[in-house]
């Protein structure tokens, strides 16, 4: 990861103080082509995504606070916000175990199939969601390849909340495991080998000193799983049954309430929505300084 | 020395684990997708594909990818370029509004042009008074899929361009070079590979959009359904030779898409063995 490099970094210009105070908001460049640039960025972000985004909280705002607290405090809603969270959060520690595991293993091991292997694990961030809603749920149905033996042993995945944390495992694996493998590949075997020579066992070695090193990728990785699954939509409606109460999504809600014409809560959940994934982007930012700095220490 | 590892049943254990979770999550999905297509035979599998309704979608979903990606790419350069070859103030807030597509749910990237666009939304009434219809329509599809693939070209150059530094754009420029002229012989030849891994990945995420799409359309059959709608309206209706049948051609985009992407890893590896 490289930082953005501080102004004093560039050639172009000598570190002088009084010249720094000088500065604006831009730092002069030789270099044409600024105003273009930014002011098309600017102005097709704000077409794009900010005057959209403002227009569903400025309607928000014009519910009034209790309007939006009754929209998003019934029961049903709760539930929706409630199984959203809780199963991304569910599959996002199932991912944080299962995708080091795979993680460790494409880098630490050799084995037939392995490159194979990793090239698979890009396939949710690649296949389309509602390809891979039908297919898990074709698999894990009671008739399915998987699920008429889970059938046998008494476990129902599809259309249960455990077919969504199964679907919100599927979308967010890569995300773990493409986050702790450049780290693990980077991780200085002679630290493992002096380990070794203080007589640590390999136990000891992987709880001390690999996990450790690892643990800020992890946790980031985790998190991107996590946002992710959050609001993730196609995959989970086809696999969740959609019960009301039980199985129904948050994403699902907003669509179901688009559809009754009920704008108002619709976009009150959409909202809500809206502040959780803005509050896990700048968690998200804290993290990769902290992992960043980590690794450089 | 032999780098320390594991007693060789705890890697036998750990590949067997890892192998499996891969299996059963990823593999047989995909499997699953290609078998159930091709269950009632070949001709039943084109017969699937030829459907006129199938037909609209495969072509809607051609002509959004078709808009929205290059809208997407001409954006991503110009942000990378502002943002990588100057210096201002509130760059990283920029960086995180660029970024913030990705972190919401696809289906509040469809409610937002409905609260724009809708008979109840900000420009709903005026929209109707003169007539035009926006929500429902190709347009609402691809304004939705512009807002779900926004920062991915912008996002692989981001780091590209910020590695690569800016000396050689500031040595031509020295010598005389115009702005285009910078932009299309120095930086340009430097990120042509990361430009087109980005354009891979819009595209893929361009015509497999499924949430966004899904609110805006309106399910209308043969005018504004996508492959992604098309699979789901006949998954729902049990045809589901018919619904794995599209399914499977947007599996083997995915398929496409991630080969393009291995190779290119591997063209950007040997570039960077090359240049010390």
């Amino acid at each position: 990861m490289t930082s953005l490099p501080s102004p004093l970094d560039s050639p172009t210009l000598p570190p002088s103080p009084t010249y720094l105070r000088r500065w604006g908001w831009k730092r002069p460049s030789v270099l044409p082509g600024f105003g273009l640039t930014m002011g098309f960025t600017l102005f097709w972000l704000s077409l794009i995504v900010l005057i959209p985004l403002g227009g569903m909280i400025l309607k928000t705002a014009t519910l009034g606070w209790d309007a939006f607290f009754n929209a998003i405090s019934t029961p049903r809603v709760l539930a929706a916000l409630r199984l959203s969270i809780g199963g991304a959060l569910i599959a996002a520690i199932i991912n944080a175990v299962f995708g080091s595991i795979i993680a460790w293993v494409l880098v630490r091991y050799r084995f037939p199939g392995r490159r194979l292997a990793d090239a698979l694990v890009d396939i949710p961030f690649a296949l389309p969601t509602a390809v891979a809603g039908i297919a898990l749920t074709t698999l894990f149905a009671q008739n399915g390849w998987l699920g008429a033996p889970l059938d046998k042993l008494g476990i129902q995945v599809a259309y249960t909340p455990l077919g969504v944390i199964v679907a919100l495992i599927f979308v967010g694996l890569p995300f773990v495991v493409r986050t702790v493998q450049p780290v693990l590949a980077d991780l200085d075997p002679e630290i493992e080998e002096a380990a070794l020579c203080l007589r640590a066992s390999r136990w000891q070695t992987i709880r001390r000193v690999i996990l450790p090193s690892l643990f800020p990728a992890l946790v980031t990785g985790t998190a991107l799983a996590f946002a992710r699954a959050v609001g993730e939509y196609g995959s989970v409606i086809f696999i969740a049954g959609n019960l009301p109460m039980v199985s129904e999504i948050a994403p699902l809600l907003i669509v179901i309430k688009l559809e009754e014409f009920s704008y108002a809560e619709a976009t009150a959940i959409g909202t809500v929505m809206l502040s959780f994934a803005f509050l896990m982007l700048l968690a998200l930012n804290g993290l990769q300084r902290w992992s960043r700095r980590y690794e450089e220490a | 020395m032999m780098p320390p590892t594991e007693p060789r049943w705890v890697r036998y254990t750990l590949i067997t684990v890892a192998m499996l979770f891969l299996t059963g999550l990823v593999v047989l999905p995909l499997l699953l997708v290609f078998a159930e297509a091709l269950r009632q035979g070949l001709s039943a599998y084109f017969t699937a594909l030829t459907d006129p309704d199938a037909w609209a979608a495969i072509k809607l979903t051609l002509l959004t990818a078709a808009v929205a990606v290059p809208l997407n790419l001409i954006f991503g350069v110009s942000a990378a370029w502002a943002i990588t070859k100057f210096d201002f103030k509130g760059k990283s807030l920029l960086i995180t509004l660029i970024d913030l597509p990705f972190s919401v749910s696809p289906v509040i990237g469809g409610l937002i042009f409905v609260l724009l666009f809708g008979l109840q939304g900000w420009f709903g009434p005026w929209l109707r008074a003169n007539d035009i219809q926006i929500l429902f329509t190709p347009i609402a599809i691809i304004l939705a899929t512009i807002f779900v693939t926004f920062p991915f070209v912008a996002r692989e150059l981001l780091p590209l361009m910020q590695e690569q530094g800016r000396q050689e754009e500031e040595a031509a420029r020295v010598l005389g070079a115009s702005g285009w002229q910078i932009f299309r012989r120095v930086t340009l030849p430097n990120i042509r590979w990361g430009l087109l891994y980005g354009v891979l990945l819009c595209n893929a995420r361009a015509m497999g959009e499924f949430g966004a799409v899904s609110v805006v359309s309106g399910h209308i059959r043969g005018e504004t359904n996508t492959m992604p709608l098309h699979v789901e309206i006949m998954y729902n209706e049990y045809a589901f030779t018919g619904a794995f049948a599209v399914a499977s051609l947007l599996a083997l985009l995915a398929l496409v898409t991630l080969v393009a992407k291995s190779l290119l890893d591997a063209v950007l590896e040997r570039r960077e063995q090359r240049v010390p």
